[in-house]
């Protein structure tokens, strides 16, 4: 991974959040913005979001090894990803959208700009969605991707992720990221993930195996929370408004 | 209070359209046909540091309806909930960058207990090479009362134009433009929230 220039602008807490430029990322050169962020009180409009409002989902949608529709299963070693959305206070968050799409087990995209030589699966289509239920929890059974190879950089493989997007109660806790595996070698090479500026933050977006998710010749289990913030604001007074 | 360390952002990646812009998760027309307000279109085009289409993004809006009410549990203001319009919208950009919505012009939302907000979108960005998604808003440059919209009197005043949401000259349908530059002489003021 070639070292290069980190931008010094960022959006939220710069122990959690990546710089808009990190250059070892090279599609961050011409789309991170230069001039400085604007902060602004915050009002109605971002404590208050989408989030309860859209989950007009199945639960075949939660399914990504069946839910391409051809009665066929994806291949693949199949997993359960389970966890929590909860707030930075610990607050569960409940009855959110959460969007997810991944590679397949060969680390390929079913995507037209996708076109190196892994083998496509005609019954993965590689995307799942589900919302929290009254305690946070969210559940999707679907098959470990594989790592996918890119042109950032000679010989550059993204680890093996599963992107996910979620709403949660307001505008300041939408979050898209991505979940990593444990143990995996490609995360020290992989500049999206070492973006992140701290090893607490990374180590965040890395779920654990765990067992007690493990189904009996079913399935293995990782789980993964998410943590989003809340929708806390102390109430913005105008005489603090100086200006 | 102990917090709890936040789960950080990641880019939205190249491969997101099938799952975010599918049919049924886009979201370009927020309206239906009962739902009250001034009909407007919004248009306009997402651009890098080199003034080049940005073909692989997504726009998300978030607005009031056109009484100035949000459809959300947390706003709980005297004006009229609108069953008919949620208030949120997603659309991709297509090759040359742009992108659209058809909505209703927002009403004012409060700022605090004495006074309103100019009507104003929110508006979120993302794309491959954007690390962690943009925050703005899109205010209609027509709008008298963006003069004393406290909000917007934090953005340097150099600056504020690109807040501004232009109004087509007339047609059939009231359309306002607004560019999302990410970068370089007219870059949009992105907000730190």
């Amino acid at each position: 991974m070639n070292h290069t220039t980190i931008g010094e602008i960022v959006r939220g807490d710069r122990e959690v959040f990546p710089p808009y430029l990190y250059e070892a990322y090279q599609s961050t050169r011409r789309r991170a913005p230069t001039l400085p962020l604007i902060d602004v009180p915050l009002t109605l409009s971002e404590l208050t979001g989408p989030g309860c409002a859209i989950s007009a989902i199945t639960e075949e949608d939660a399914d990504l090894t069946r839910n391409a529709g051809t009665g066929g299963e994806a291949i693949g070693q199949r997993i359960i990803v389970t966890g929590r959305v909860l707030d930075d206070r610990g607050a569960a968050v409940p009855n959110t959208l959460l969007e997810i799409w991944q590679a397949n087990a060969a680390g390929r995209y079913l995507h037209k700009r996708d076109q190196w030589p892994g083998p496509l699966d005609p019954n993965f289509l590689g995307m799942g969605r589900c919302s929290t239920n009254e305690d946070g929890v969210y559940r999707f059974l679907t098959i470990r991707p594989g790592a996918y190879p890119w042109k950032n950089h000679p010989n550059a493989w993204r680890p093996a992720h599963i992107h996910f997007s979620v709403f949660g109660p307001s505008m300041l806790s939408r979050l898209v990221t991505q979940m990593y595996f444990p143990d995996d070698q490609l995360h020290q090479l992989d500049p999206i993930m070492n973006a992140v500026p701290t090893k607490q933050a990374r180590k965040r977006l890395i779920a654990a195996y765990d067992h007690s998710v493990t189904e009996p010749e079913w399935a293995l289990g990782y789980r993964w929370d998410i943590v989003v913030r809340g929708p806390y604001a102390t109430p913005f007074e105008s005489k603090e408004d100086g200006r | 209070m102990n917090k709890l360390l936040l789960s950080s952002a990641q880019t939205v990646g190249p491969f997101f359209e099938p799952a975010l812009l599918r049919e049924d998760a886009r979201r370009n027309v927020l309206t239906r046909p009962e739902t009250p307000g001034e009909r407007i279109r919004i248009e306009g085009r997402v651009l890098d540091g080199d003034g080049a289409a940005v073909p692989d993004a997504m726009v998300e809006i978030w607005q009031a309806n056109a009484h100035g009410r949000y459809n959300h549990p947390a706003d709980q203001g005297p004006a009229t909930l609108d069953p008919s319009f949620l208030g949120f919208g997603r659309s991709g950009t297509d090759p040359d960058g742009s992108y659209w919505f058809e909505t209703v012009k927002p009403g004012p939302v409060a700022f605090d207990t004495e006074r309103l907000q100019a009507p104003h979108i929110c508006v979120t960005v993302f794309s491959r090479g954007l690390l962690n998604h943009l925050v703005t808003r899109l205010y209609f440059e027509d709008e008298p009362a963006n003069a004393l919209d406290a909000v917007l009197q934090y953005v340097p005043e150099d600056r504020r134009a690109t807040l501004l949401a232009r109004r087509e000259p007339a047609g059939a349908v009231v359309v306002y433009h607004f560019d999302i530059i990410l970068q370089g002489a007219n870059e949009t003021a992105f907000f730190n929230v």
